[in-house]
């Protein structure tokens, strides 16, 4: 074997793209190939526990109406897009920078520390969509009614599920990089359950008119965001304005992304 | 090779400085050592070199190249080899060096290929299945170090590469870091361990409170401590060290322990018999006394003192 060392092969440019795309590889073989299950296990429990005692066991003993499925199926697959992406950014980088410190090696391939925080969000907006796309079989299955997709446009919902995708993870790359490890646990607690409940995923937003103050602050949750998108593209219930929904995704993911790259640039360069 | 011109480093504005203007040069091929107590700006300093660590002042190159200014061009020709494993526990332990590789752009084929190589080459042949979790400290740190060598470096950082090794992996480590110098790479190795320090490094700084204290080869840091003819004294009873032994040399209480004073006398041609005289002469009683042979110990415990950091 020759020890002896070599000069670069590729020019920066070019080395910055392959490592992005290596980086992704060894994201998507060490979750599909080495742990599918552990993932699925990991993202789908709690979703199906809700479409199952929500969508299934209350309209059964007559706590809730017959067709709440239709409504809660939207809200379950955003909220599991959402907490998968979040998940799968802010728990890795706690992990990765105080324990096992595995983002060094990350941070010495020859890409920009800053594209390296891009692609930790691009690889969970990559497994929030996964697991968002398992949802509907789950629906099928779990409801009552199984699916009901005709009034579904199919170009909206491949965009939320992008988009989604990206919120979830400009909100896990904030919280992954400006929490310190000793406090995620309390942090995950505080914030996940406030998150799950202002979100718009059991309940359609415009159904909050008689409770003002809450549809406000709903207004404040990147989640009710991909809820409401959800319910547009797939069902045809009154949902938020489609402007109102882009607009929310677009400053939730441009401000919380940019925050967290930045933050994300500070704790990988003292 | 690596070129370092008054470098500085402040954490946080009121905090003191980590590193307090360093500067040194590295050649192509050589082995260069920062040696220093903990806390001394070792890791701030390869930090700074590695693309981690941004200097307050100061300028920091790699092959010529601005660590600032082109850090990813840096990263293309530089390994770390770092002090706790930061292996990547979910892969196995040969694609923890492929998946590396392949950061670096090196295809299927070549990759697998040369990290059975580096493998081999490290003594880790047949571990290449291994879970990291599983792996012993020496194999973990040997898998860190072929990990490193992967993409070919031109410069590698060698972070107290033995730290809790076991004799035979110091040696084998010794052996291959040897190998790496010949081959072309220049090395920077931080460590406490003086016999390494002396046996690999071909140019040593010594650190310490964030500045170089001492620049030089192995031999010429030896000669660095006042007459290498000096002697070390153990005794009790001896309050005024300075006054009965000051007349041979320059007189160093190391340090105080249960009565027991050590004290060093830096002179040339310091006679012991004439001490043990002096020290009798004093109401003292000699326990222990050795010539100061000039290890490269005795130079570090002479230039950065006894007190613990």
């Amino acid at each position: 074997m020759s020890l002896a060392p070599e000069p670069p092969r590729l020019d920066v440019r070019a080395a910055t793209v392959r490592s992005f795309l290596a980086l992704c590889q060894r994201d998507a073989f060490a979750t599909l190939r080495r742990d599918p299950w552990g993932f699925l296990a990991q993202s789908l429990i709690a979703p199906l526990f809700y479409l199952f005692i929500f969508g299934r066991v209350l309209p059964e003993i007559g706590a809730a109406g017959p067709n709440y499925g239709e409504a809660l199926l939207p809200g379950v697959l955003g909220l599991t897009l959402v907490l998968t992406a979040l998940q799968g950014v802010a728990l890795s980088l706690v992990i990765e920078f105080s324990f096992t410190k595995e983002i060094e090696d990350r941070l010495l391939a020859p890409i920009p520390a800053s594209l390296v925080g891009v692609q930790k969000m691009v690889w969970a907006a990559v497994r929030g969509i996964i697991a968002g796309l398992v949802i509907l079989p789950l629906g099928e299955l779990v409801l009552p009614g199984g699916l009901q997709l005709s009034d579904a446009t199919w170009w909206t919902f491949v965009l939320l599920l992008v988009a989604g995708g990206f919120a979830g993870a400009s909100i896990g790359l904030v919280m992954g990089t400006a929490v310190p490890a000793n406090k995620i646990n309390v942090v995950f607690a505080v914030v996940l359950t406030p998150l799950l409940f202002t979100g718009a995923t059991f309940y359609p937003w415009q159904s909050l008119d008689s409770l003002r103050w809450f549809q406000v602050v709903t207004l404040f949750n990147p989640l009710t965001y991909v809820s409401e998108g959800m319910r547009a593209s797939l069902t045809d219930a009154p949902h938020l304005g489609s402007g109102w929904i882009v607009l929310g995704l677009t400053v939730s993911i441009g401000v919380l992304g940019t925050i967290g790259v930045r933050k994300f640039i500070g704790r990988a360069i003292d | 090779m690596i070129e370092v011109v008054e470098l500085r480093k402040r954490y946080a504005p009121k905090a003191p400085e980590a590193v307090a203007g360093i500067s040194f040069e590295a050649r192509r091929g050589e082995v260069f050592g920062l040696l220093g107590p903990n806390g001394a700006g070792k890791t701030t300093t390869i930090g700074a070199l590695t693309t981690r660590v941004r200097p307050t002042s100061g300028y920091v190159a790699i092959d010529g190249i601005d660590v600032q200014a082109d850090p990813v061009a840096v990263k293309q020709r530089i390994a770390v080899v770092p002090q706790r494993p930061n292996l990547d526990r979910q892969l196995k332990a040969i694609e923890n060096l492929t998946f590396h590789a392949a950061y670096f752009g090196y295809g299927r084929a070549e990759r697998r290929k040369r990290a059975l190589e580096v493998m081999k080459a490290l003594g880790l042949e047949g571990r290449e299945d291994e879970d990291v979790n599983n792996l012993s400290g020496g194999m973990a740190q040997r898998l860190l170090i072929a990990r490193a060598l992967m993409h070919r470096p031109q410069v590698l950082f060698l972070d107290e590469p033995t730290t809790g090794l076991d004799p035979q992996s110091r040696l084998f480590l010794w052996d291959r870091i040897e190998e790496l110098r010949e081959a072309g790479t220049t090395i920077l190795l931080t460590t406490h361990d003086m016999v390494e320090a002396d046996r690999l490094c071909d140019t040593i700084a010594i650190v310490d409170h964030g500045t170089i204290v001492a620049l030089d080869t192995p031999s010429g840091l030896r000669r660095l401590l006042p007459g290498a003819g000096g002697v070390e004294v153990v005794a009790t009873g001896m309050a005024d060290a300075e006054g009965a032994l000051g007349s041979f040399g320059e007189v160093e209480v190391a340090g105080t322990a249960d009565g027991r004073r050590q004290i060093r006398i830096y002179g040339d041609g310091v006679d012991p018999a004439a001490v043990v005289d002096a020290v009798r002469d004093s109401g003292g009683e000699m326990l222990e006394l050795r010539r100061l042979e000039g290890s490269l110990e005795d130079v570090f415990v002479h230039l950065t003192g006894r007190d613990l950091r």
